[in-house]
């Protein structure tokens, strides 16, 4: 058994990115592939120190709420959108950006961390990798 | 052959069951993997993901809150 996991990161919610790794590397541990298409406002947390940066998708209380969430993250030892996206890496997780959404918002390649990125590509980037998945999700 | 031992202590989802990944990849066919966790749903999770993986599960026990698992790598992964 192997399968694929293809995930669009359409949000950059701090919380449903961390959604996000989370299934990707619950995936990657299965043994699966895994890539993660990331376009719109999920972009963005791609930009060079833009991870962990989005706000609370509820709650977000001018950004009280995710600092208290952050900090019940830390004393459950969920650990950091930083060492997941490394984890993810190591276990050779796939990341494309969406090339429309950097046109769109104005964000070239040297924002972002290409150091992440295996691959620029458009919508039917992500259907052929989707249509080749077990699982696939929008976030 | 080795023994390669995990201390997943305390360690929340998913990182018990990144850590067995990664180890799994990193060990010899025939070493033997020891993981140690407290996070309950791991507990299950692990020997779902050794099977998934068609490697070998030798055992799982609990001692108080902890559980320790024995996996054994017996094709590439």
């Amino acid at each position: 058994m192997a399968g694929k996991t293809t995930i669009v990161v359409h949000s950059g919610e701090m919380d449903k990115v961390l959604s996000a790794f989370i299934i990707a590397n619950g995936s990657l541990s299965m043994g699966m592939e895994v890539s993660l298409y990331f376009t719109f406002w999920g972009l963005n947390r791609l930009k060079k120190g833009g991870l962990d940066k989005g706000p609370l998708s509820k709650m977000n209380m001018l950004g009280l709420g995710r600092r208290m969430i952050k900090g019940r993250m830390a004393k459950a030892n969920v650990a950091t959108l930083e060492s997941m996206v490394k984890d993810f890496k190591e276990l050779g997780g796939k990341i494309i950006a969406c090339e429309m959404t950097m046109e769109v918002m104005g964000i070239t390649k040297e924002q972002l961390r290409t150091d992440w990125i295996d691959e620029f590509g458009a919508v039917g980037t992500y259907v052929n990798e989707a249509r080749k998945s077990d699982i696939t999700l929008f976030i | 052959m080795a023994q390669i031992n995990l201390d997943c202590r305390n360690q929340n989802c998913p990182v018990p069951l990144v850590q067995v990944r990664k180890a799994l990849k990193k060990a010899a066919i025939g070493d033997i993997i020891e993981v140690v966790g407290t996070h309950p749903a791991s507990k299950k999770e692990i020997p779902m993901a050794v099977e998934a993986q068609g490697q070998e599960l030798i055992e799982v026990k609990e001692q108080g809150k902890e559980w320790i698992i024995q996996i054994k790598k017996i094709k590439e992964a």
